[in-house]
């Protein structure tokens, strides 16, 4: 059977569909895919993200025994601060993406991929070097409130003060009475904030979330939105977009690879890929053809299979047809024109920028 | 969840609907409702044919894709064009703005051989 998160309860309640992601029970939806995604993009969603796991590295070793397994540079960031990165292998590969929240230096929580709990908490403790290392999922419910009214609904139920929250900084604080890790993070494009608060008053949380964003159209928000919302923002997605066949160099975040830092698991291997040149690159694409590009679609250049879609979309902001695609990286230049395979017919596509969608800067 | 009663159904979730000597083709209000909101649909273009049980086009909602099966065999005489603009149609209105294609049958027994609304819904309520 499939596993339940804290909230489970509170979908059924409010009407969501479920459907099995990662091995969790989860919202695909509650009111429909699109007015969903409207709302976090205009008004403000509500997701259970409760399926992510949650690992703590602790104690004076902590931020020495991360940083060895860490693509990004944890001392370049304050307590009070997060920072997005890879977890990667010997080869390059990706174990995980991850976002880590610096609490101290002596206490840091990795934010892992659902489907990867299990295995990136047992890679994090064989390569801690005997570091203090625990898996504290089952412990953390997890919920987003996403979308520009986000602070506005947050704001009711918290002391905290929020607006010194910035993007990607994190507090204490409690949030309806309930104890929270307040995190200024999301996987939407839109401001928010991502609470972490102990499983067993989720529920409580969930519901106060829902009480004082009625004024604000607050919106239930399923996992169906929170796909065509990363996409949208050309976030990557484990699994689809990149796994540990694929470098973050590939994958076009060399932003979080930092050679100068020291070592770090993988640094030897991506430093040879970099030197030796990349041999495919993750781009935006867009089709300017009638079309839905998905997941394992061929990419064509004249015909011939060059590269594989990842990614693909309906983009419901944009309303055109959006992806990612590995390619060589001489066709990855913008207005580099492919084709993809859709059901056995070529659709014209164009390399574009990423994001797909442009948002100002909070 | 609507099952008009003067229409014809597949197991697949199509509607067949006899107007004058063609045949209306739909999917069903269950059918729209579990794609979620469809985003994209491909049809044949006039004068293709068609043949029962076989895939004549596809409807795809944001996350899935799913293919139209034929109720019946024979010639498209029309496309409702509008779906490919409006794909939300066949959301909103699946037994009448949402039409997809008509068909002029080429064995007219196959319309009598279709679910009834009757046994449609039986169908529906088996797959909860």
């Amino acid at each position: 059977m499939a596993l339940r998160t804290p909230l489970h309860a509170a979908h059924l309640r409010h009407g969501a569909r479920m459907v099995e992601f990662a091995g969790w029970d989860m919202p695909v939806q509650y009111a429909g895919l699109l007015e969903e995604h409207m709302a976090v993009r205009e008004a403000v969603g509500l997701f259970d993200v409760s399926h992510m796991g949650e690992v703590v590295f602790r104690g004076p070793r902590a931020l020495a025994a991360l940083q060895a397994v860490f693509t990004n540079d944890l001392a370049k960031v304050a307590d009070g601060q997060a920072q997005y990165g890879c977890l990667c292998r010997e080869d390059g590969g990706i174990v995980d993406d991850v976002v880590v929240y610096r609490r101290s230096a002596e206490d840091l929580l990795v934010c892992v991929n659902a489907a990867n709990r299990q295995k990136d908490f047992e890679w994090l403790r064989d390569h801690a070097g005997g570091a203090d290392v625990r898996n504290e999922s089952d412990q953390w419910g997890q919920v987003a409130v996403q979308g520009p009214r986000a602070l506005t609904v947050l704001k009711k139920l918290t002391r905290t003060d929020l607006d010194a929250i910035k993007t990607y900084r994190h507090a204490p604080g409690a949030v309806a009475g309930v104890t929270c890790l307040i995190a200024r993070t999301g996987y939407t494009g839109e401001d928010g904030f991502e609470l972490f608060c102990p499983a067993a008053q989720a529920d409580a949380l969930w519901e106060a979330l829902m009480e004082a964003g009625r004024p604000e159209a607050i919106q239930p928000a399923g996992l169906g939105c929170r796909d065509t919302l990363r996409l949208e923002m050309a976030y990557r997605l484990y699994g689809s977009d990149m796994d540990d066949a694929t470098s973050p160099l590939e994958a076009g975040l060399s932003w979080v690879v930092k050679f100068d830092k020291g070592d770090f698991l993988g640094r030897a291997a991506l430093l040879r890929q970099k030197e030796q040149g990349l041999t495919r690159k993750l781009v935006g694409f867009q089709l300017t053809e009638p079309g839905i590009a998905r997941h394992g679609h061929p990419v064509l250049r004249e015909g011939a299979p060059v590269g594989l879609v990842t990614s693909g979309t309906r983009s419901p902001s944009l309303k055109l047809s959006i992806g990612l695609a590995y390619v060589p990286p001489a066709l990855a230049a913008e207005g580099s024109a492919l084709a993809v395979e859709i059901r056995g017919k070529p659709v014209a596509a164009s390399v574009v920028k990423t994001p797909f969608l442009s948002r100002k800067a909070s | 969840m609507t099952i008009p009663d003067d229409l014809k159904y597949t197991k697949d979730h199509e509607w067949a609907r006899q107007k004058g000597t063609k045949v209306l083709i739909g999917i069903t209000d269950f059918a729209q409702d579990q794609l979620g909101d469809v985003v994209f649909v491909e049809l044949p273009a006039v004068g293709d044919v068609v043949k029962r049980g076989e895939s004549f086009g596809v409807v795809e909602s944001t996350k899935a894709v799913s293919e139209l099966f034929a109720p019946i065999s024979g010639k498209v005489v029309e496309v409702n064009d509008p779906l490919v603009e409006a794909p939300e149609s066949i959301n909103e209105d699946p037994y009448e703005e949402g039409w997809m294609i008509a068909i002029e049958p080429s064995e007219p027994r196959e319309l009598g051989e279709l679910l009834d609304a009757k046994a449609y819904k039986a169908h529906v309520d088996e797959q909860g």
